[in-house]
């Protein structure tokens, strides 16, 4: 089969991926590109596992032709870290112990990263929307409604303290 | 699953790569159904077309008293337009409650019409607002209700997308007088399929219906049309018992079976006639509100 060239931004940089034309994003990245971070459940769009962040939007990777990304801006788990530290919503869920076994985390926390992105301060059904298209075998949900909440919290004060508005 | 995936930049263009391709060539909206059904060998393919970069498609206009919806929108511009929230509001329910976040951000309102699901979170709502949808082929283009789009079995749509695009939606706005609603039965509130749902559409002259569409599903191969509850409330004078009165006679278009994802057909026979109640009751809210 020909391979295809494709060219996007991962993480704020610019990748270029050969790779056969039916390929779902999260192969790529994970296959050829060594981002495992971005898991696979169920690979029908059902669980949320390989949630990720197109042009500011959260996408299941495992239902995206690579074909659609060329391109766009992709934005995985291993991008929301900074050299500084962790992100305040990752902080949030290591403080409320939102997680256990840990699969789910990566596509919960890019859901929470675009809604949180969007609105520092969502109301509960706007956070359960959010979040509706993850799906957690292990602890429940309340954790990691406690945690979006602090985390919310935290990015409100960091806006604050950086004269932000 | 496909060896080449292509980019059409006009219709014309993406049509005359299906004709050419003699069935080997399938249209890709959101993708969200199609994957799954390449992947489980429903369909085998060679390329697929991509309409996503086809100029006009991609927006939601208002034209001539309708508004116009191209087959690359998502059901996330659904939800989030103005537009369609005050003058489709059941269409805005109704795309709001298809899958997920995720799935909305990709998934398109003509792929889940296409795809051609009895419960089709979009389709219900189209029906009752009297939607068309415009098809282009070689033989140029034509435009239909949402109703003849779907094929007589289940799942099986008359729009063939091996030869065929579904170019544009065209959705009567909502004149005064009018109101619009959605309801959904489901076990959870995201990514789960329809126990039932049904759409409703009335147009009021003071207490008085002037006219009212209800669609349901999945109560049939399709989108089913409640025919003998409209009759019934079309001239009547709008009041809780005359809404109850029409809502009972849902079930006569009503033959669901039983299924272990979506209940069984006794449960929704039992349930259907309140689930209209309340979809005709919001409608007739909307319209005076």
């Amino acid at each position: 089969m020909e391979k295809i060239m494709v060219n996007f931004t991962l993480n704020n940089e610019s990748v270029d991926v050969s790779c056969e034309p039916d390929k779902m994003l999260v192969d790529v990245l994970r296959e050829n590109l060594n981002l495992t971070g971005t898991k696979i459940g169920c690979r029908e769009g059902e669980c949320g596992a390989c949630t990720v962040i197109m042009d500011g939007k959260t996408v299941t990777s495992c239902l995206l032709p690579v074909a659609k990304v060329a391109g766009r801006t992709i934005q995985t788990i291993e991008g929301v870290a900074t050299k500084e530290g962790l992100h305040p919503i990752q902080d949030a869920f290591i403080e409320k112990g939102a997680l256990q076994c840990g699969f789910c985390t990566p596509g919960v926390i890019m859901s929470v990263k675009a809604l949180l992105d969007q609105n520092t301060s969502p109301d509960k059904d706007e956070l359960r929307e959010a979040i509706g298209g993850n799906v957690c075998r292990c602890t429940g949900y309340l954790k990691i409604e406690d945690a979006i909440n602090h985390a919310a919290e935290e990015m409100r004060g960091t806006c604050v303290k950086d004269g932000g508005e | 699953m496909w060896q080449a995936y292509l980019f059409p930049k006009t219709i014309d263009e993406a049509v005359s790569i299906l004709t050419s391709s003699n069935g080997m060539a399938r249209v890709i909206a959101g993708g969200t159904d199609l994957i799954l059904d390449l992947e489980g060998g429903r369909h085998v393919i060679e390329k697929v077309v991509d309409l996503s970069r086809i100029e006009g498609l991609n927006s939601i206009t208002e034209e001539n008293g309708m508004i116009k919806i191209g087959a690359s929108v998502t059901c996330s511009q659904i939800v989030t337009s103005q537009l369609i929230k005050l003058k489709a509001p059941a269409l805005s329910r109704g795309a709001r409650q298809l899958g997920s976040k995720q799935i909305r951000n990709i998934a398109t309102m003509a792929g889940n019409v296409v795809r051609a699901q009895p419960a089709a979170d979009t389709a219900i709502p189209l029906v009752a607002l009297g939607a068309m949808v415009e098809v282009a082929s070689t033989h140029g283009t034509r435009t239909i209700t949402i109703l003849d789009a779907y094929g007589d079995s289940f799942a099986k749509s008359n729009i063939d997308s091996t030869s065929e695009v579904l170019t544009y939606f065209y959705i009567p706005i909502q004149q005064p007088g009018e109101g619009s609603a959605y309801i959904r039965l489901d076990k959870r509130k995201a990514l789960s399929l329809p126990i039932l749902n049904v759409a409703c559409k009335v147009s009021l002259e003071g207490e008085t219906v002037k006219s009212a569409t209800i669609a349901m599903g999945p109560v049939g191969p399709g989108p089913q049309r409640a025919v003998d509850a409209e009759k019934e409330l079309i001239g009547s004078t709008i009041s809780p018992h005359s809404i109850k009165a029409a809502a009972q006679l849902v079930t006569n278009q009503c033959n669901p079976r039983d299924s272990l994802v979506r209940g069984s057909r006794k449960y929704r026979m039992a349930v259907i006639n309140k689930l209209a109640e309340r979809a005709i009751s919001q409608a007739v809210a909307c319209a005076t509100a």
